[in-house]
């Protein structure tokens, strides 16, 4: 499911032509004081983000996808202006958001999907008011907003529940209408999904679609569930080592990365391995079993007909290429073999 | 450009919320309240114990320390109450909960103040202001005008000393995590020495109070209140500086809090 991307919102200032997000040869490393003897302590810069140059225009949704201590975390804060990046420039909508952080801040939405932004032993309706007043958002609109907001994603029931008696995919959804009452142009959500079952999972992205579609909300995620790029971006950008391994559409990625792809084939009746020139048994079950091939060499109608000559076939499927072992792979392939010491995710 | 204004309205819907919060756990917060009222009336006791093996201290009786007790202990439980628990920078900058102030369009120090307005220590300042209130009525002094808006401005002017010390000790924590207590040593350490006449202390102790500038809390302020005079050995007027030592000492403080700040976003840990 690949979701259209709506009328895109321009930044507020009127530069057309300028993106939204914009990374220029971006890096960041810290300062890390190793023990070397008793008291000596030697300092090692330890990079975070290695020249990572992005541009993300309006209304885009972004997947941001590497392993744990990619880097992911830290260009999220540098693009917030939490972290002031060692080398490079950044501009969100046009802003150098190390200087104009506060300014900014009234622009932009941000999900850290570990930590809650929300007053922990009031009402999430508290939570709402208090984040009206300090982004200065107008009563009537905050109204509007809210009200939307609730029905969206089924608030209703525990807008008067203190947040610490919500569950985690509640207050997920109330973390989500936090970061975006007051119409910002740009959310960042830093493992929005993360800890959360299938059915909440599957309601926050659609609330993230809609908004992007609706709102033009530009989104910048980042996540291990591949689902959630799958459903949600259009765009795939994978970092590793601190650096952008690959950037480009989500069929792109596949296309580039998978080498191979399984046909399924429902027997009529359990029997030995399907002996296929050019095709190879993965995997057993019953009366059915797992052929992989590589569509270079075969191709699937060839591959079928082949199938189909040799044995009694009820059914056949063709396995869409998982992304999970798409990006496995891309970090497998790309990663280089020096296995050095990561900063921490979160640094 | 949308300018985003210091806004006292944010801080007082902030320490609402806070007020609020604390109320979910209203039996613990009246306990709390009770006993910090109570406890810190065992510490005034010690200085009256002292009190009942000699008649005076340096030249200071019972009632005239005890007014330098309650002036202290008021501007100290006021700083405790509204700005003392920045010291929780240390943890939230630990637990990485500091970027959340961060990422909204109002100053993280007002936040910072507002998210740990510890109303639950108003048991420490109520026992303070008590103590002051019986001192007041029992110094051997004629009340003028002048002497009690002195007494106001005094107990103002400490707590805002008091304030920048807290504030300028806990940016600490932003260059070296796990050093809570340093900051503890300079506020604490300020208040319990404040609470006895300077005269008690020894020349270079008395000069290094002048400086950090605990002396202007209450004691140089306390000498012309009390007619006493001043063992420090400085000039008249500097009984009436404590305002300016005051403001300069938050501004002091504001610049290292920013400059925290900074390095903070730098580093990020």
């Amino acid at each position: 499911m690949h979701l259209a991307v709506g009328d895109p919102a321009l930044p507020e200032h009127g530069e057309l032509s300028v993106a939204l997000i914009e990374l220029d040869h971006v890096s960041k490393e810290f300062v890390v004081h190793t023990k070397a003897g008793r008291v000596r302590r030697t300092r090692r810069a330890v990079p975070a983000v290695t020249d990572v140059s992005l541009t993300v225009e309006a209304g885009e949704v972004v997947g941001y996808i590497g392993p744990n201590g990619a880097g992911k975390s830290t260009t999220i804060k540098m693009l917030t202006g939490i972290l002031v990046p060692s080398a490079g420039t950044i501009r969100v909508a046009g802003l150098d958001p190390q200087r104009r952080r506060r300014e900014l801040a009234a622009r932009i939405g941000v999900v850290f999907g570990q930590r809650t932004q929300l007053w922990w032993d009031l009402p999430l309706r508290d939570s709402f008011a208090l984040l009206r007043h300090i982004y200065q958002v107008p009563a009537a609109r905050h109204a509007e907003n809210l009200g939307r907001f609730v029905e969206l994603l089924d608030l209703g029931a525990f807008l008067d529940t203190p947040v610490r008696q919500l569950s985690l995919g509640q207050r997920m959804r109330g973390e989500l209408t936090a970061a975006l009452l007051h119409d910002p142009s740009v959310v960042y959500l830093d493992e929005p999904t993360i800890g959360l079952d299938v059915v909440s999972r599957q309601r926050v992205r659609e609330f993230l679609a809609e908004v992007n579609r609706e709102e033009g909300v530009t989104v910048l995620l980042t996540t291990h569930d591949l689902d959630d790029v799958e459903q949600l971006s259009t765009r795939l950008v994978v970092i590793d080592d601190g650096r952008v391994i690959h950037d480009g559409t989500v069929d792109e990625v596949k296309a580039r990365y998978v080498e191979h792809r399984t046909l399924v084939v429902d027997l009529e009746a359990p029997g030995p391995s399907v002996r296929v020139q050019g095709a190879e048994v993965v995997k057993v079950e019953g009366t059915r079993q797992w052929l992989r091939f590589h569509p270079a060499d075969l191709s699937a109608p060839e591959l079928i007909a082949r199938v189909v000559a040799l044995v009694a076939v009820r059914d056949l499927t063709i396995e869409e290429p998982d992304i999970e072992d798409v990006v496995t792979r891309i970090y497998t392939r790309e990663r280089a073999t020096d296995d050095v010491a990561r900063p921490g995710e979160v640094a | 450009m949308r300018r985003v204004p210091f806004s006292a309205s944010i801080y007082v819907r902030l320490v609402g919320a806070r007020v609020r919060a604390d109320w979910q756990y209203r039996t613990s917060f009246v306990l709390l309240t009770c006993s910090q009222f109570l406890i810190t009336f065992l510490d005034f006791l010690a200085i009256a114990v002292v009190f009942t093996q000699v008649p005076a201290l340096a030249g200071w009786s019972f009632s005239q320390v005890a007014f330098l007790y309650g002036t202290t202990a008021v501007s100290f439980m006021l700083c405790d109450v509204f700005v003392s628990e920045v010291e929780l920078a240390e943890r939230h900058v630990r637990l990485g909960t500091f970027d959340q102030f961060l990422l909204r369009p109002a100053g993280p120090l007002l936040q910072l103040c507002a998210h740990e307005f510890a109303l639950r220590r108003a048991g420490k300042l109520l026992q303070a202001l008590v103590v002051l209130a019986i001192a007041i009525a029992t110094v051997p002094v004629e009340w003028t005008v002048a002497k009690a808006l002195m007494t106001a401005v005094t107990v103002t002017a400490g707590a805002v000393i008091f304030s920048a010390i807290s504030v300028a000790a806990s940016c600490i924590a932003f260059w070296f995590v796990g050093t809570q207590e340093v900051a503890n040593s300079f506020t604490y350490g300020g208040n319990f020495a404040s609470q006895y006449p300077l005269d008690v202390y020894g020349v270079w102790l008395r000069r290094i109070l002048v400086i950090v500038p605990i002396a202007f809390v209450n004691y140089l302020p306390a000498t012309w209140i009390l007619d006493q005079p001043d063992a420090i050995g400085l000039p008249g007027w500097a009984a009436f500086v404590s305002p300016l030592v005051a403001a300069m000492s938050a501004a002091a403080a504001a610049c290292t809090w920013r400059s925290a700040i900074r390095h903070y976003r730098s580093t990020g840990s």
